[in-house]
C-alpha cells in the first residue's frame, strides 16, 4: 500500500472489470485486506453481490458494483463515466475479463471467432480506449490488463484466442507510449497457465498455477511499475524461445 | 471426466465433477443430476475414498464470507472457504479457529463432515461444538437450515456424516479469541510407552498435546516419543513474517522411504531434543501445520500413494491395548514416518463421530504388498479393544469392522431414508463400508 509523504498508508481506489473471474476475485481479496474501496463491474449479479459483502469483511473500505456486459460496446462510457463519478479518482483499473472459446469451432465458423475476438480483444480495446482518456486527464494512476502467453505467438491449438490476446499486448503498448508523458502506467499481465473455471476441462500439471499466484503477480507487478509481465516469471523466458523459433522451423512443430 | 483421489491417492477413480458457484446453481445441479453416486468435496485432504464418487459436487466455488461479529467471532461463510482462508482474515483481528486439524488446507464443509477433532479435543471437544448451525442441500433440491433446534436429528447424522446427508453449502460458527499468532510450546521427552502415556495424563490440562512416536523403537524404547505440548501465547504479533514454502512438485521414486530411511530420519528426529525438555515459542504454521510448508508432502510416497490409518481404543485398554499394537508394527517393520498420538475426550452426539475418550494413534504407510493383512489384523485388534477407525483416513476398512464399531449406524441410515439421501448421496467409501 502506498504511503503519503508524511508516512500514512493511502487508500487505493481500484476498479475492477469482470470482477468475478477467479483471478479477479484472487486481485480484489489482496486489496481488500490492505483497506482498498473497491468497484467492481461484472455479469453475475448474484455472485457480485456475494462478492462485496466478502470484501468488505476482509477489510475493503467500501465496495459498490455495477453489472457490465463486455460485448454490450456501447454501454461502456456510461458505466465508466458511473464508476469514475462513484469512485472519484481512480488508482487502479484492472480489465480481468475474459473467455476461452473453442478453438475448433472458431475454425468451422467465424461467427465463433467474431464471438471470441469481441470478447477478448474489442471489448478490451473499448473499455481502454476510455479507460486512456480519463487517466490522462486525470494525470496518474496504472491501468492494468490481463493478456496472455498465447498472445506472444501464433499456434495451431489456440490461436483465435491467441489473435485476441496479442492484439490487447499491442493496443495496451501503443497506450504505454502514448500516457508515459502523461505519469500513467499501464501493464501487460501475461499469465501463463492458470487452474480457473475458464480451463476446467484441461489436464493440469507442475506448470499450472493457482489463481492468486497471478495476484500476487498483478499486485507485485502494479507496485513496481512493471510494464509487461510474465507470471510466473519463467513465462518469460520460455516464451522468449517460442518466440525465437524461426518460422520455418516453428510451422513444422506439434506445439 | 477427471482423475481423482484423496490424500493417500489411493484409491484413484474416475469422475465427474461439478463446481456448484452459488445456491440456485447448486439446487438446479441436485435437481438435474439423475444418480446414487454423488458427494460433496473440499479440498480432498480426506486420505481415502471419503470424497470419491462417480459425480463428484466441488465446493471450491461457494468460497466467500458471508458475514463475521467481531463482538462474538462469529462467521457465516461458505463451505468452500478453508481454514487458511480463516486464518488469513481473522487472525489479524485476534480470532482463531477453535478447533484444527493437522493441516489448514481443509475447508468448512469437510470439517463438518469429518467432524474434525484437534490437539486441544479431550478439552475441548470436536468442530462441530462449535459450529451453530449450517444449510444444507438435500436431494430433493430443498436447502434445510439445520441446528441443535432445528432438523437437530439432521445435524447430528452430519456432523461426522461424511457427506451422506447432502452438501451443506454454508455455515455459521464461533471462531475463538486469541491475543497472538505464537504458541508457547514444550517438548518433552520420553523414552518408553508407559513414560509417554504418564508425560501425556500428567499434563492433562494442556491445551494442545501431541505426541510423536517412534513406531519403528523396539524392545524397552517401544513407545518412545516427544511430546508437544502447546499455549496461545499471550503476547506477540498477530501476523507473524510470512515464510517461503516448499513443494514437491514431481513424484518421487519408488522406495525413497523404507524401513531404512525411515529409521534413520526416526532417530534423528527423536534425538534432536538432547535434554529431557525444551520450551520454545513459535508461530502458529509451525505449530499446528507443520507439514503444510512442504505443499503436496503426500508424494514423497511415491505414485502408488500410501494409507493412513488412525484409530482409537478406549482409556481402559489404555498401556497394555496400546503396547500390543506398537509391537506389532514394530515387528512388521512396515515403517511408518509419522506416528502421531493424541489423547481423546468423550464422544458426543453426532452418530458417526470417530473420537471416544481414549487413546487415538495415526500412522502413514507405504503400500507394499502385505501391508492390508497386517492392517486387516490391527482391525481386529482394534475391534477387540473396543475402539474404531477415523473415516475421514480410512481406504480399506471392511463393511464388517465398521458396522460392529459405529453402534449408532441404524440411526444414521435411518436419518438418510428421512431426508432422501440414500437416493442420491453415497461415495466410494460409503458403498465400501455399507452405509
Amino acid at each position: 500500500m502506498p504511503i503519503s509523504a508524511s508516512g500514512n498508508l493511502i487508500m487505493q481506489k481500484i476498479l475492477i472489470i469482470g470482477a468475478t473471474s477467479a483471478i479477479a476475485e484472487a486481485t480484489a481479496k489482496r486489496y481488500a485486506k490492505q483497506g482498498a474501496a473497491l468497484y467492481l463491474l461484472a455479469r453475475n449479479e448474484e455472485r457480485l453481490q456475494d462478492l462485496a459483502r466478502d470484501l468488505e469483511i476482509r477489510g475493503a473500505s467500501s465496495v459498490a458494483y455495477a453489472l457490465f456486459e463486455a460485448n454490450e460496446f456501447t454501454s461502456h462510457a456510461s458505466l465508466l463515466n458511473r464508476a469514475f463519478n462513484i469512485v472519484g479518482n481512480i488508482d487502479i483499473a484492472l480489465i480481468a475479463h475474459g473467455s476461452l472459446g473453442n478453438q475448433k469451432a472458431c475454425e468451422k465458423e467465424f461467427d465463433s471467432t467474431l464471438h471470441e475476438l469481441n470478447t477478448n480483444a474489442i471489448s478490451f480495446i473499448s473499455l481502454l480506449t476510455h479507460l486512456a482518456n480519463y487517466f490522462e486527464k486525470s494525470g496518474q494512476g496504472t491501468i492494468v490488463a490481463i493478456g496472455s502467453v498465447a498472445g506472444d505467438r501464433g499456434r495451431q491449438s489456440n490461436y483465435v484466442y491467441g489473435t485476441a490476446k496479442g492484439a490487447v499486448a499491442i493496443f495496451l503498448q501503443g497506450m504505454r507510449h502514448r500516457l508515459y508523458k502523461s505519469g500513467v502506467s499501464v501493464i501487460t499481465i501475461k499469465p501463463g497457465f492458470v487452474d480457473t473455471p475458464m480451463t476446467r476441462s484441461f489436464k493440469k500439471n507442475a506448470l499450472w498455477v493457482d489463481a492468486d499466484t497471478i495476484a500476487a503477480g498483478i499486485e507485485k507487478s502494479i507496485k513496481r511499475k512493471k510494464d509487461v509481465a510474465y507470471i510466473p516469471s519463467w513465462w518469460g523466458m520460455i516464451m522468449f524461445l517460442i518466440r525465437a523459433l524461426p518460422e520455418f522451423a516453428f510451422k513444422k512443430t506439434s506445439l | 471426466m477427471t482423475e481423482i483421489h484423496g490424500w493417500g491417492r489411493y484409491p484413484v477413480i474416475e469422475a465427474q465433477i461439478h463446481y456448484p458457484d452459488s445456491r440456485s446453481s447448486a439446487q438446479d445441479l441436485v435437481r438435474r443430476i439423475n444418480s446414487s453416486t454423488v458427494i460433496g468435496r473440499g479440498l480432498g485432504r480426506s486420505y481415502g475414498d471419503s470424497s470419491l464418487a462417480p459425480q463428484v459436487l466441488d465446493t471450491e466455488m461457494l468460497n466467500l464470507l458471508h458475514s463475521f461479529n467481531p463482538e462474538t467471532g462469529i462467521v457465516c461463510c461458505g463451505a468452500g472457504v478453508t481454514f487458511a482462508d480463516l486464518l488469513e482474515v481473522f487472525l489479524p483481528l485476534g480470532w482463531f479457529p477453535p478447533i484444527t486439524p493437522g493441516t489448514k488446507f481443509v475447508t468448512v464443509g469437510g470439517a463438518i463432515a469429518s467432524d474434525i477433532h484437534g490437539k486441544n479435543h479431550h478439552l475441548h471437544g470436536c468442530f462441530s461444538e462449535y459450529v451453530e448451525q449450517f444449510n444444507i442441500l438435500i436431494s430433493n433440491g430443498e436447502i434445510l437450515r439445520c441446528s441443535r433446534m432445528e432438523h437437530a436429528d439432521l445435524f447430528h447424522a452430519t456432523c461426522g456424516g461424511m457427506g451422506l446427508t447432502g452438501l451443506v453449502l454454508d455455515a455459521r460458527f464461533r471462531l475463538k479469541p486469541v491475543r497472538s499468532a505464537y504458541v508457547d510450546c514444550t517438548i518433552l521427552k520420553s523414552g518408553s510407552l508407559e513414560e509417554t502415556l504418564a508425560l501425556i495424563t500428567q499434563h492433562h490440562d494442556s491445551t494442545y498435546t501431541v505426541a510423536w512416536i517412534d513406531c519403528l523403537a523396539q524392545g524397552a524404547a517401544l513407545g518412545r516419543a516427544l511430546i508437544s505440548l502447546g499455549e496461545h501465547a499471550e503476547s506477540g504479533e498477530l501476523t507473524p513474517p510470512q515464510r517461503r514454502d516448499a513443494n514437491i512438485p514431481l513424484d518421487v521414486p519408488k522406495g525413497l522411504l523404507n524401513s531404512f530411511t525411515i529409521r534413520a530420519f526416526n532417530a534423528l528426529y527423536y534425538h534432536r531434543i538432547s535434554g529431557k525438555s525444551l520450551q520454545q515459542t513459535m508461530d502458529y504454521d509451525k505449530f499446528f501445520y507443520p507439514l503444510d510448508r512442504i505443499h503436496q508432502w503426500n508424494r514423497l510416497y511415491g505414485k502408488n500413494g500410501f494409507v493412513q490409518y488412525q484409530f482409537v481404543i478406549p482409556t481402559t485398554a489404555g498401556m497394555t491395548g496400546m503396547s500390543t499394537f506398537l509391537r506389532k508394527i514394530a515387528d512388521s517393520r512396515a515403517g511408518s514416518f509419522l506416528a502421531v498420538l493424541k489423547i481423546l475426550g468423550k464422544e458426543n452426539n453426532n452418530l458417526l463421530s470417530f473420537p471416544m475418550e481414549g487413546y487415538a494413534l495415526a500412522l502413514d504407510f507405504q503400500i507394499t504388498p502385505g501391508l492390508f493383512e497386517l492392517l486387516d489384523e490391527l482391525d481386529s485388534l482394534v475391534l477387540h479393544h473396543g475402539g474404531r477407525i477415523y473415516l475421514a483416513k480410512d481406504a480399506r476398512m471392511s463393511a464388517s469392522t465398521f458396522q460392529k464399531t459405529y453402534p449408532r449406524l441404524p440411526e444414521f441410515r435411518a436419518i438418510r431414508t428421512k431426508y432422501g439421501a440414500e437416493k442420491m448421496f453415497s461415495s466410494c467409501q460409503s458403498l465400501r463400508l455399507g452405509i
